[in-house]
């Protein structure tokens, strides 16, 4: 592998390391938000806000299909800087 | 028992067996062996991801939470899930860097260190097999109601299955086996929860007539000499006990034995049929004897007017109201005696039958009998559940009672508002084993070794990380169908307090054999696959990073794949015997122990050697050892061991039970407390990638 492509590889890995542990923070307060409420404010659980859905299930779905979200965003950021990985094959 | 589950499960293990033979040839090189060649596809990887992580935990276990404790089993779901956030975002590209075909390779990748090698070997070999006893438990209970056997011959199937297995192909048929497992599992789970919104909710549910549903009755009664005389003269008093507190009656009812379509013998109860198992020559030599009643095998039978009757024994417990008036109210019950027979609610069963409880009382204030709903969708499902105004009977553990050489399970209703059992509390009383649990899931996924060796076993970084969102999209839908396959269960009458891993199998049976065989046969796939996944990763652990790495023994390809085929013989064994001793326990519950070693053991070392540049090798040999003794340290005294070991919960030190709130911030404390004092004398620091 060449300087460049080098140089190129270790700035998309610092990319995406930096862009994982961002969002690993961010999804991280959404499921420490929903375990203090489940702590320290159990009740609020079940209040009903979504087609007759309480929070608790709402919101541990939400936790679940944002998991995913997340996750997509992150890969096609990764795509989008045109990482390196190509290079070492066969995705 | 029907012959379609057992040719079912058959042609499951055929497959996997001719699957696994079939690839064999790839499993020559170490590479082939450890790590599938590392050319796995990363859409078949992930799918084989969902199918390592979806074990017997997160279907047995998960569902069986939810029915039991509605709302707090799922929230095994939300951490289990969770946890994958970290995988993706923090360790699955840099450990497919670092990485050849285990994790202690990842880790000792910039130290070269002997310490580490051994640590990490160790700890895999720690956190495979805290993993490995629910797996193995979960086999023991999937086989009784399929095959009608044991749970130690489900335990010595799955061991000597996966042995074959992962002896023959490893990590390549490991991977393809996971991959079916995990696809077929989610596509039934998918039919099953689908099948359960079209049935909707009834007060006395029948399970599509399959079954009728079972009123448990309430007597007055008369208090002579200190003995509960119920008024109703047709039940004769046999016994009392008290049961933690509560008075425990035995009534015993004289009932005329009919015959069915088959010749074999039933009784009418509450306006049902019940078929006598295993007593039709029994009885008809008692009616051929000059005898009046005989006690057979813990079944009364007796004459009347020329007639064969059996003696129903069935267990009232004492209510004293408010004006002074004695009411028996009659409950659940499960007696086995050390012979093997089993009664169910006075019935005598086969060992395969299970008890099988819980409605819904109330639904959304609508109560009484027959109230349907017919069809309900998705969320109108959860909305009822989550109602005030549904009402749910839940059945718990009244106490157990040794009489006559029987043990007698007795079981009481506990009525649960909907939005009580929607919401969390009815688990988690305790505030820090709850952060614990949570914590011990959200960290402990990206540390558990049979996941790690999966981002080997594909070509690049990319790959990885394509393949774990392919995990996340998959598990995560599975695991909202455990919600409505736990909830179904507590409101179909199919749940066993007595074992509640059985609950979404005996959901399934509700439908009828045919998904029940497919589901059950799942299951016990499933089990076979993590198995096979938790077993290569221990035997890499031995093979590669002890007896090839640690120790630095001459082995060419051949012998080192060979060795790794004789660890996994030795751990298999291991797997078997603990299998065998952990009977009984929930296996989601289990598992809940083996992420807290995993995230406590490996998870400081991973994410401190990626970000912190200050670590040094003995910082991480101290963070791995310090987190693997403090975690299963922490187990051994907490109160639910005491409870295992015969002593009183209560009198434990700890108040929690998981260990992770203790244990993670220990082995991180750690870490930097020794990469601190060692920062000139040894190894380089790391690097932050």
């Amino acid at each position: 592998m060449s300087d460049n492509a080098t140089q190129t590889r270790d700035r998309s890995v610092v990319y995406r390391t930096g862009l994982g542990v961002v969002m690993f923070i961010i999804y991280g307060c959404i499921y420490v938000g929903f375990v203090c409420i489940n702590i320290f404010a159990p009740n609020l659980m079940e209040v009903k806000v979504l087609f007759g859905m309480n929070l608790a299930v709402v919101y541990g779905f939400m936790l679940i299909v944002a998991a995913l979200v997340f996750a997509l965003i992150y890969n096609w950021k990764c795509m989008a800087t045109k990482d390196t990985c190509d290079e070492t094959g066969g995705e | 028992m029907s012959i379609f589950p057992v040719i079912l499960f058959i042609f499951f293990v055929a497959l996997v067996l001719g699957l696994t033979f079939w690839l064999a040839n790839k499993a020559k090189s170490e590479k082939g062996y450890f790590a599938a060649g590392g050319q796995i596809h990363w859409g078949v990887n992930g799918i084989a991801f969902a199918g390592d992580y979806l074990s017997a935990a997160s279907f047995l276990g998960i569902c069986g939470l939810i029915a039991s404790h509605g709302y707090d089993g799922f929230l095994y779901s939300i951490g289990f899930l969770a946890g994958w956030i970290v995988a993706l975002f923090i360790v699955a590209e840099p450990m497919k860097r670092l990485g050849k075909y285990t994790f202690a390779d990842a880790l000792d990748a910039k130290f070269d260190s002997r310490g580490i090698k051994l640590a990490a070997a160790i700890s895999t070999l720690i956190v495979s097999m805290c993993y490995l006893i629910p797996q193995m438990v979960g086999a023991g209970a999937l086989v009784r109601p399929l095959l009608g056997l044991s749970h130690s011959a489900g335990v010595l199937i799955v061991g000597g299955v996966v042995i074959l297995i992962v002896a023959t192909a490893g990590m390549a048929s490991t991977t393809y086996v996971q991959f079916l497992k995990g696809g077929l599992l989610i596509i039934f789970s998918l039919v099953l929860t689908v099948a359960l919104l079209l049935r909707g909710f009834s007060t006395e549910p029948d399970q599509g007539g399959r079954m009728d549903f079972y009123r448990f009755k309430s007597l007055p009664a008369d208090v002579v000499g200190g003995e509960y005389i119920p008024r109703d003269e047709t039940h004769v008093y046999e016994s009392q006990h008290e049961v933690n507190g509560a008075i425990f009656v035995k009534l015993s009812k004289l009932r005329e034995l009919g015959r069915d379509a088959e010749g074999n013998y039933t009784f009418q109860m509450r306006g049902i049929t019940f078929p006598i198992a295993g007593y039709k020559e029994d009885i008809e030599a008692f009616m051929a004897s000059p005898e009046d009643h005989e006690d057979i095998r813990g079944a009364v039978f007796a004459k009347h007017d020329g007639k064969p009757c059996i003696k129903t024994m069935a267990w009232w417990e004492m209510e004293k109201l408010e004006d002074g008036t004695v009411v028996l109210h009659e409950r659940a019950s499960e007696a086995r005696s050390a012979a093997g027979r089993k009664f169910i609610n006075a019935v005598p069963v086969r060992d395969d039958q299970q008890l099988q409880l819980g409605h819904a009382s109330k639904i959304q204030g609508k109560s009484g009998a027959g109230v349907k709903t017919g069809p309900v969708g998705p969320f109108k499902f959860l909305a009822i559940m989550g109602d005030p105004e549904t009402e749910v009977i839940r059945w718990v553990p009244a106490g157990n009672i040794e009489e006559e050489g029987f043990t007698i399970a007795l079981f009481r209703p506990l009525p649960t508002a909907g939005n009580t059992l929607m919401r969390p509390g009815l688990k988690f009383k305790n505030k820090l084993d709850f952060i614990s649990l949570m914590l011990a899931l959200f960290f402990g996924t990206a540390a558990l070794p049979h996941i790690l060796i999966r981002y080997y076993t594909v070509p690049s970084e990319a790959a990885a990380r394509k393949s774990t969102i392919v995990a996340i999209g998959a598990i995560g839908f599975f695991y909202i169908l455990t919600m409505y396959m736990g909830l179904g269960a507590i409101v179909n009458g199919t749940f066993n307090p007595a074992s509640s891993n059985m609950s979404a199998p005996l959901l399934a049976r509700s439908f009828g054999m045919v998904i029940f065989s497919i589901i059950s046969a799942l299951a016990f796939a499933t089990v076979l696959g993590t198995v096979s996944g938790l077993i290569i990763a221990a035997s890499g652990a031995i093979a590669h990073d002890i007896l090839d790495r640690f120790s630095g023994l001459k082995m060419n390809e051949k012998q080192k794949v060979n060795v790794g085929r004789l660890a996994a013989f030795a751990v298999g064994l291991i797997a078997i015997i603990l299998g065998v001793i952990f009977q009984g326990m929930n296996v989601g519950f289990l598992v809940g122990w083996a992420f807290a070693v995993a995230a406590s053991a490996n998870l400081p070392a991973i994410i401190m050697l990626l970000f912190w540049k200050k670590t040094t090798a003995k910082g991480i040999v101290a963070s791995i050892c310090v987190g693997t003794v403090a975690a299963v340290g922490l187990i051994l005294i907490s109160p639910d061991m005491y409870q295992r070991y015969g002593l009183d919960p209560g009198s434990s030190i700890l108040p929690f039970s998981n260990p992770g709130i203790m244990s993670i911030p220990l082995s991180f404390i750690v870490l930097v407390i020794v990469s601190l004092l060692t920062q000139k004398r040894s190894e380089s620091p790391a690097t932050s990638t």
